[in-house]
C-alpha cells in the first residue's frame, strides 16, 4: 500500500468517528499544519524524481481535496449540532403578547362620505363645501322659501342672534346659492357637511349631516336625475339590483320635487336593502326652481337641472345596520372602535366601497 | 289630515278600495304615513249594571259590587266610588284593557284582599270629563248591557301627510279632486244647498280699514233659536274619525265643514256679542281668554275679532270663551271669514298658538268658499238643531292675484324627460279645476282659487308629472365625464390627515359643533363666546372654538368608564365668529394615560410630550410637509402646561403655525375630575397648511447614487442647560449643510457628576461624502470644527 493511501485510510477512520471542534481542528492541524502529514508531503515532492513527481503530486493534490472537503463538511455538522442545541434552550412562549401598538378608527360618517364622494366622482361630480353658520337669506330665502312661510316650520332652526338672521344653516343646500353665485355653469356638485335642527330626540339630533347634489346644465332634465340616484343607491348599497320609487312631495326650492323610497325587507333582524315588499325613504330631491337659479345668478331660460339631499348618518345607519343616530355623536370608544374603518380602509371605485 | 273611504264617498264616486286608494294618494304626493285601524280597545268598554253593592270587608271607602256585562256575565268588581249604587248603570272596563287616561292597562288585581275583574270607569279616566269624583251615570235600558260604550266608528282612516304647498288637500273635497283627476273615479257634483232666510242680520260686521288688516273678507249668518244637542251618530263619527271628541252640534258642524271643504267656520254665541262685530287690529295690552282656557296677551296689528266690549277672539286662529257656544246656547253667529296668511302666521307664532284654523289659514284658503261654508254650515245646523237663519251679510272684498300663466307643451318634455299631448294636458288641468285657452302653441291656463300655490308654468308641468305619474319618468343613465377634480387641494388634504391621524393609533370622534360654554372657555382665545340664541340645552349654549371641548368632555365620560388609556381625534370646524365663514378646519387630537400598563414586556410608562410631539410631526410629514422646515419652539396656548408643550411652526419659529403639542395645563385636568393626570393634545391648524406649489414628482432633484461611505462620529459636550437640543442640533447642521446629514441626540444627563446649572449632552453626527471618501484628516477636520463651534458659541466643554 501506497504510503498516500496509508494517510489516507488512516484520516478517513480518524473523522469519521465522533468529533467536537477541538478534535476536528488538531486533525486539521495534524495534516495541514506547517509540519502536517499532507504538507511535509508536498514539501518532499521536491526531491521525488520528475518522472515520479508529477503522478505524485497529483495523487497527493487529490488527497487534500478529499480530506478538506471532509473536514469541511465535518466542521458544518459540528456547527450546526451545536446550533441545533442552542436552539432547544432558546424555546419561548410564543402564546406571550408583543409590544404595544395602536390602531386608529375612521367614524363611519367619514367613512361614508368618503364612500359617497367615491361613487359621484365617477359620474363627474366634483366636492364643495360651505359655512356652517349662514345667514337667513342663504338658507331660506334664496331658497324660494320666503319669511313666513309654513315651509320654514319643517325646519327647527338654531339662531346665532336676536334678529333671526343668523343661524346654523338646516341643510346644505344654501352652498348650492353659493356655488352658483361664484362660478358660470354647468355646475355638477355634491356637498357633504354638517347640518343643524332644533330637534333632539330618539331619532332626531341636533346636529347631523347632509348630502347635497347638484346638476345644472342646459339639457339635464328629471330623467337624468333618475338615472343618478339610482346608480347612487345601488353603488352604495352594493347590490345589483334594487327596487326604487319615486314619489311627488314639496320642497319650496325643488320643483317638481320628489322624494325617494328603496325597497326593503327584515331578514334574520337585519334590514336588507334592495328587495322586498317595503319601502324605506332616503331622500328628497327635485328640478332646481327656476326661482332659486335666478337669485344664483343663472339664466332659468337657458339652464335646468336637479337637486338632491340626502342624510349621511342615514345612510350609514342603514348600509351598517346601527341602530342609534344619538350614539354617533356620544363619542363612547367602545362604540367608536366597533362601528369605525381601519384608516387604510380608504373607499375607491377599483378596490370596492367597503370589505 | 285624516280621511276614511266613506267620507271620501261623499265627494268621489269611485269603486277602488281603501288600499287603491292608498296607494295612489301616495303616487299622485299625497302619501299616505299610515293606515289606521280602528281604535280596538276602545270597543272593550261596555255599558253594564251594578246589581248588589256592598261595602268592602276591609276598606270603608271602597265598595264591592256585582256587575252584570251581559250575555249572563257576573263579574266582582272593587270601587271607590260613592255613587257605586245598586241598579245604576256604569260603564266597565274589562281585565286587558287600556285606560284611555292614564294608559294604564288593567290586570285582575287583589284590592285590600279581594279581587277586583275590571274596573267602573269615571268620565276623568275615560278622558271625556274632568269629573274624577264618581263613576259615570248612564241612561240607559237592560236591552243596553253589554253593548259597546263608545261609539266605535269601526273603519280604517288614512293619515295623509299634506305638503304646505297644498292646502285644498286639507279637506276631504281636494283629496278627492286630486283622486278623480288621477283617474280613480269621479268628482261629485256639489248639490245646491237651498235654505230659507227671511230676516237680515240682526249683527252689523265691518272690516276696519286700517294698515296689516289680517282679514280680506268677513261673512256670517244670525241663526236664532237653535237647540243646541248632541250630534248625531253620523257626525260623531265622522269626528271621532278624525281624532276629535264629538262636543256640541253646532261645534261638531264647524269641525266637520272644516274637514270636509277645508273650509274653517266658527260660531259665536250672538246673545254674547256686544252689539256689533269689528274686525280690527288689536292693541298692545289688550287680552282675551280663548276657548283653550288660557289668555293671551295681544301686541299691536294682531286680527281682533272684537265687539263694543274688546276682543273675542283671534281672526282665523282660535275664538273666545266669552263668546263660546254651550248646549244652552239659542242664537249663534256663524262666521265664513278670509284671513291672510302671513299675519296668521305671525301671530300664532308669537302666541304660540297652533290650531286647525290657523294651520289651514296660514297655508291659504280659497276665498271664494266663503258662501258654500256658510250654507253647508247653515243647512246642517238647521237640520239638526232647528232654527232659523238670516240672510248671510258678507263684507270685504280681496283682490284676485293669480295670473294666467302660459304653457308651452315643449317645456314639459325638456324638462321632465317624456312628452305628453295638448289633450292630456286639458284633461289633467281642468279635472284640478283650470280654467284653459288655446293660444297658438300656448295653452293659457287660469289656476282654480283653491290652489294658490299654482303660479308659473313649472308649476304646472308639476301637477301634470304628478298625475300623469312619476313612474312615467324616463330613467337615463348618468354620463362618466368629470367637469374639473373632485377634490381640491384643501379636501385633499383633509381626506389625507384624517386617515393620517388614524392610522396613528387614535380614534376618530366626531362631536356636536356647539359645545358647553364653561368649557370651551378654557380652550378659547376668543373675545365674546358664540352663544346660540335657542340652545338645546344649557351645557350646549355656545360654538365651539376648539376641539378640545368636546374632546375632553367624551373623554371624561370614557374615563370614568374606566376606559383610562385613551387616543381619540377630531376633524372639524371650529368657530371664530357669528358671521358665515368666521370658522377655521382644524384637527384635535388627545391621549390620555398609559402607553403601556402592566406588561411583561415594556416598563410601564405614561404617554408624554415626546410621544404626541412625534404624531404631530409625522402627521405634518405625511400630509407633505418636510421635516427639515418644520421649527419647534417654546411658544404654547394658556390650555398647555407651559413648560410642557411647544409649537411647530413653518420655516422661523414666527413662520406659519401649524401645530401646538403638549401636556394640557394641569389646572383644566384639575376641573375636569378626570380621575388621571395625564392628558396630552395636539392640535392641527390645517387652514395654515401651505399649498404645495409643485408635484412631489416635481420638486424631487435627480437621483444621484453614490458609492462612497458615509462615516458616523460622536460627541459628548457639557453645556449650560439653558442651551436646548434643538439648537445644538441646528448649530452643529449649520456648519456644512453639504456634508452633515443628520445630527442625532442620543443622550442627555442632568445630576452626579455635572455641575448644577449645566447638563451633559451626547449626540452623533452622520457624515454622507458626495464626491469622495472621507480620509481621516477630512473627519478630523470637521470633528474639529464641530467642537470648536459648539465651544464657541455656547461656551460648552468636551467631554473626554
Amino acid at each position: 500500500m501506497s504510503e498516500i493511501k496509508k494517510i489516507k485510510e488512516e484520516y478517513l477512520l480518524k473523522l469519521n468517528k465522533d468529533l467536537d471542534q477541538n478534535k476536528l481542528n488538531e486533525i486539521k492541524t495534524e495534516l495541514f499544519g506547517k509540519n502536517g502529514v499532507v504538507s511535509t508531503k508536498f514539501k518532499q515532492l521536491g526531491s521525488i524524481a520528475e518522472n515520479k513527481r508529477k503522478e505524485l503530486a497529483s495523487e497527493l493534490n487529490y488527497l487534500k481535496n478529499e480530506l478538506e472537503e471532509l473536514i469541511l463538511k465535518k466542521n458544518e455538522n459540528i456547527q450546526n449540532k451545536e446550533i441545533n442545541k442552542k436552539l432547544e434552550n432558546e424555546k419561548i412562549d410564543i402564546t406571550l403578547p408583543g409590544r404595544t401598538y395602536f390602531a386608529g378608527k375612521i367614524h363611519p360618517v367619514s367613512q361614508v362620505i368618503d364612500e359617497v364622494t367615491s361613487i359621484f366622482s365617477e359620474i363627474g361630480f366634483s366636492v364643495e363645501e360651505g359655512p356652517d353658520v349662514e345667514n337667513e337669506y342663504y338658507n331660506f330665502s334664496a331658497l324660494n322659501t320666503p319669511e313666513n312661510h309654513p315651509a320654514r316650520d319643517m325646519h327647527d332652526t338654531f339662531y346665532l342672534d336676536n334678529s333671526k338672521d343668523l343661524l346654523l344653516r338646516t341643510h346644505t343646500s344654501p352652498v348650492q346659492i353659493r356655488t352658483m353665485l361664484k362660478s358660470k355653469p354647468p355646475f355638477k356638485i355634491i356637498v357633504p357637511g354638517r347640518t343643524y335642527r332644533h330637534d333632539s330626540d330618539q331619532t332626531h339630533s341636533p346636529m347631523f349631516h347632509q348630502l347635497e347634489g347638484l346638476h345644472i346644465d342646459k339639457n339635464v332634465n328629471m330623467g337624468h336625475l333618475k338615472g343618478c340616484l339610482y346608480y347612487f343607491v345601488k353603488k352604495f348599497f352594493e347590490v345589483e339590483k334594487v327596487r326604487i320609487r319615486f314619489r311627488p312631495s314639496h320642497f319650496p326650492f325643488t320643483e317638481p320635487s320628489a322624494e325617494v323610497d328603496i325597497g326593503y325587507k327584515i331578514q334574520d333582524g337585519k334590514i336588507k336593502i334592495g328587495e322586498g315588499d317595503k319601502w324605506l325613504e332616503i331622500l328628497g330631491c327635485g328640478m332646481v326652481h327656476p326661482n332659486v337659479l335666478k337669485n344664483a345668478k343663472v339664466n332659468p331660460k337657458q339652464y335646468q337641472g336637479y337637486a338632491f339631499g340626502v342624510g349621511i348618518d342615514r345612510l350609514a345607519m342603514l348600509k351598517y345596520g346601527i341602530n342609534d343616530l344619538r350614539a354617533f355623536f356620544e363619542s363612547d370608544i367602545r362604540w367608536l372602535e366597533f362601528y369605525g374603518f381601519d384608516p387604510l380602509d380608504v373607499p375607491t371605485n377599483y378596490r370596492g366601497l367597503s370589505r | 289630515m285624516i280621511t276614511s273611504l266613506s267620507w271620501l264617498k261623499n265627494h268621489l264616486a269611485t269603486k277602488a278600495n281603501l288600499n287603491q286608494v292608498a296607494e295612489r294618494l301616495t303616487e299622485i304626493g299625497l302619501e299616505v304615513e299610515n293606515i289606521r285601524s280602528s281604535n280596538d280597545n276602545l270597543d272593550n268598554f261596555i255599558v253594564c249594571k251594578i246589581i248588589k253593592s256592598q261595602k268592602h270587608p276591609n276598606a270603608d271607602k271602597l265598595k264591592l259590587c256585582n256587575v252584570d256585562i251581559g250575555s249572563g256575565n257576573l263579574v266582582k268588581v272593587v270601587c271607590g266610588a260613592q255613587n257605586a249604587r245598586e241598579g245604576l248603570f256604569a260603564v266597565y272596563a274589562p281585565p286587558g284593557s287600556v285606560i284611555p287616561k292614564t294608559n294604564m292597562k288593567l290586570k285582575v288585581a287583589k284590592i285590600r284582599g279581594i279581587e277586583s275583574h275590571g274596573m267602573l270607569c269615571s268620565g276623568y279616566e275615560l278622558d271625556e270629563s274632568s269629573d274624577k269624583e264618581g263613576i259615570i251615570e248612564l241612561n240607559k235600558k237592560e236591552k243596553n248591557i253589554g253593548d259597546k260604550y263608545f261609539n266605535n266608528i269601526g273603519e280604517k282612516t288614512l293619515d295623509i301627510a299634506i305638503t304646505p304647498n297644498r292646502p285644498d288637500c286639507l279637506g276631504v273635497k281636494g283629496i278627492a279632486r286630486d283622486l278623480a283627476s288621477s283617474g280613480l273615479g269621479n268628482l261629485k257634483k256639489q248639490t245646491p244647498i237651498k235654505i230659507n232666510q227671511k230676516f237680515n242680520n240682526p249683527i252689523k260686521v265691518s272690516i276696519k280699514k286700517e294698515k296689516d288688516q289680517g282679514c280680506g273678507i268677513f261673512g256670517c249668518v244670525y241663526i236664532r233659536n237653535v237647540q243646541n244637542k248632541e250630534s248625531p251618530d253620523w257626525l260623531k263619527k265622522r269626528i271621532i274619525s278624525l281624532g276629535l271628541k264629538p262636543i256640541s252640534a253646532i261645534v261638531d258642524v264647524t269641525n266637520y265643514v272644516m274637514f270636509d271643504l277645508n273650509r274653517p267656520l266658527h260660531a259665536y254665541d250672538a246673545d254674547k256679542i256686544d252689539q256689533e262685530i269689528i274686525v280690527r287690529n288689536s292693541k298692545k295690552g289688550e287680552s282675551f281668554e280663548a276657548l283653550d282656557n288660557k289668555k293671551y296677551k295681544l301686541q299691536n296689528n294682531m286680527c281682533a275679532i272684537s265687539d263694543k266690549s274688546g276682543v273675542l277672539g283671534l281672526g282665523g286662529i282660535i275664538g273666545g270663551t266669552r263668546s263660546g257656544t254651550e248646549f244652552s246656547t239659542k242664537n249663534i253667529l256663524l262666521e265664513s271669514a278670509y284671513f291672510f296668511p302671513s299675519p296668521i302666521r305671525k301671530t300664532s307664532k308669537l302666541l304660540n298658538i297652533d290650531t286647525d284654523a290657523k294651520y289651514r289659514f296660514e297655508r291659504g284658503i280659497d276665498p271664494n268658499s266663503i258662501k258654500l261654508g256658510l250654507e253647508l254650515g247653515t243647512a246642517l245646523i238647521l237640520d239638526i238643531c232647528g232654527g232659523e237663519a238670516s240672510k248671510f251679510s258678507i263684507v270685504g272684498k280681496i283682490k284676485d292675484e293669480r295670473k294666467i300663466i302660459d304653457l308651452e307643451t315643449i317645456k314639459f318634455s325638456k324638462v321632465i324627460g317624456f312628452s305628453i299631448t295638448n289633450s292630456e294636458i286639458k284633461k289633467i288641468l281642468l279635472s284640478l279645476g283650470c280654467s284653459l285657452r288655446m293660444s297658438g302653441k300656448k295653452i293659457k291656463v287660469l289656476p282654480p282659487t283653491w290652489r294658490p300655490d299654482i303660479k308659473e308654468d313649472i308649476d304646472l308641468i308639476e301637477e301634470l308629472t304628478r298625475i300623469k305619474g312619476y313612474d312615467k319618468i324616463p330613467l337615463i343613465n348618468p354620463e362618466k365625464e368629470n367637469i374639473k377634480d373632485t377634490l381640491n387641494d384643501k379636501q385633499k388634504l383633509f381626506h389625507f390627515a384624517q386617515r393620517s391621524v388614524a392610522s396613528k393609533g387614535y380614534t376618530e370622534a366626531v362631536t356636536w359643533s356647539f359645545t358647553d360654554s364653561k368649557i370651551d372657555i378654557l380652550f378659547s382665545e376668543l373675545k365674546n363666546e358664540i352663544k346660540l340664541s335657542n340652545p338645546i340645552s344649557s351645557d350646549l349654549d355656545v360654538l365651539r372654538s376648539s376641539l378640545y371641548s368636546n374632546l375632553m368632555i367624551s373623554a371624561k365620560k370614557n374615563i370614568h368608564r374606566n376606559f383610562e388609556d385613551l387616543m381619540m381625534f377630531e376633524i372639524g370646524p371650529v368657530f371664530k365668529g357669528n358671521e358665515p365663514g368666521e370658522q377655521t378646519t382644524m384637527i384635535g387630537a388627545i391621549k390620555t394615560g398609559k402607553y403601556s400598563r402592566k406588561n411583561w414586556i415594556e416598563k410601564e410608562r405614561n404617554f408624554d410630550v415626546y410621544d404626541i410631539k412625534n404624531d404631530a410631526l409625522r402627521t405634518l410629514n405625511e400630509i407633505g410637509i418636510d421635516s427639515s422646515k418644520i421649527v419647534v419652539s417654546n411658544k404654547t396656548k394658556k390650555w398647555y402646561h407651559p413648560g410642557r408643550s411647544g409649537l411647530l411652526s413653518l420655516g422661523s419659529p414666527s413662520g406659519p403655525e401649524l401645530a401646538y403639542f403638549g401636556e394640557i395645563h394641569p389646572f383644566i385636568i384639575k376641573k375636569f375630575d378626570l380621575k388621571i393626570d395625564n392628558v396630552l393634545g395636539f392640535e392641527i391648524i390645517l387652514n395654515n397648511i401651505p399649498k404645495s406649489r409643485k408635484k412631489i414628482r416635481e420638486a424631487k432633484p435627480q437621483f444621484v447614487i453614490s458609492d462612497y461611505q458615509k462615516v458616523v462620529r460622536d460627541f459628548a459636550f457639557v453645556i449650560d442647560e439653558k442651551y436646548s437640543s434643538g439648537e445644538i442640533i441646528n448649530l452643529v447642521k449649520k456648519i456644512d449643510k453639504e456634508l452633515i446629514k443628520e445630527v442625532k441626540i442620543f443622550d442627555v444627563y442632568q445630576g452626579d457628576n455635572i455641575t448644577s446649572g449645566k447638563k451633559s449632552i451626547a449626540f452623533n453626527v452622520t457624515l454622507e461624502p458626495k464626491d469622495k471618501t472621507l480620509s481621516d484628516k477630512d473627519i478630523e477636520e470637521v470633528s474639529k470644527k464641530i467642537i470648536s463651534t459648539v465651544q464657541e458659541t455656547t461656551g460648552a466643554i468636551l467631554r473626554s
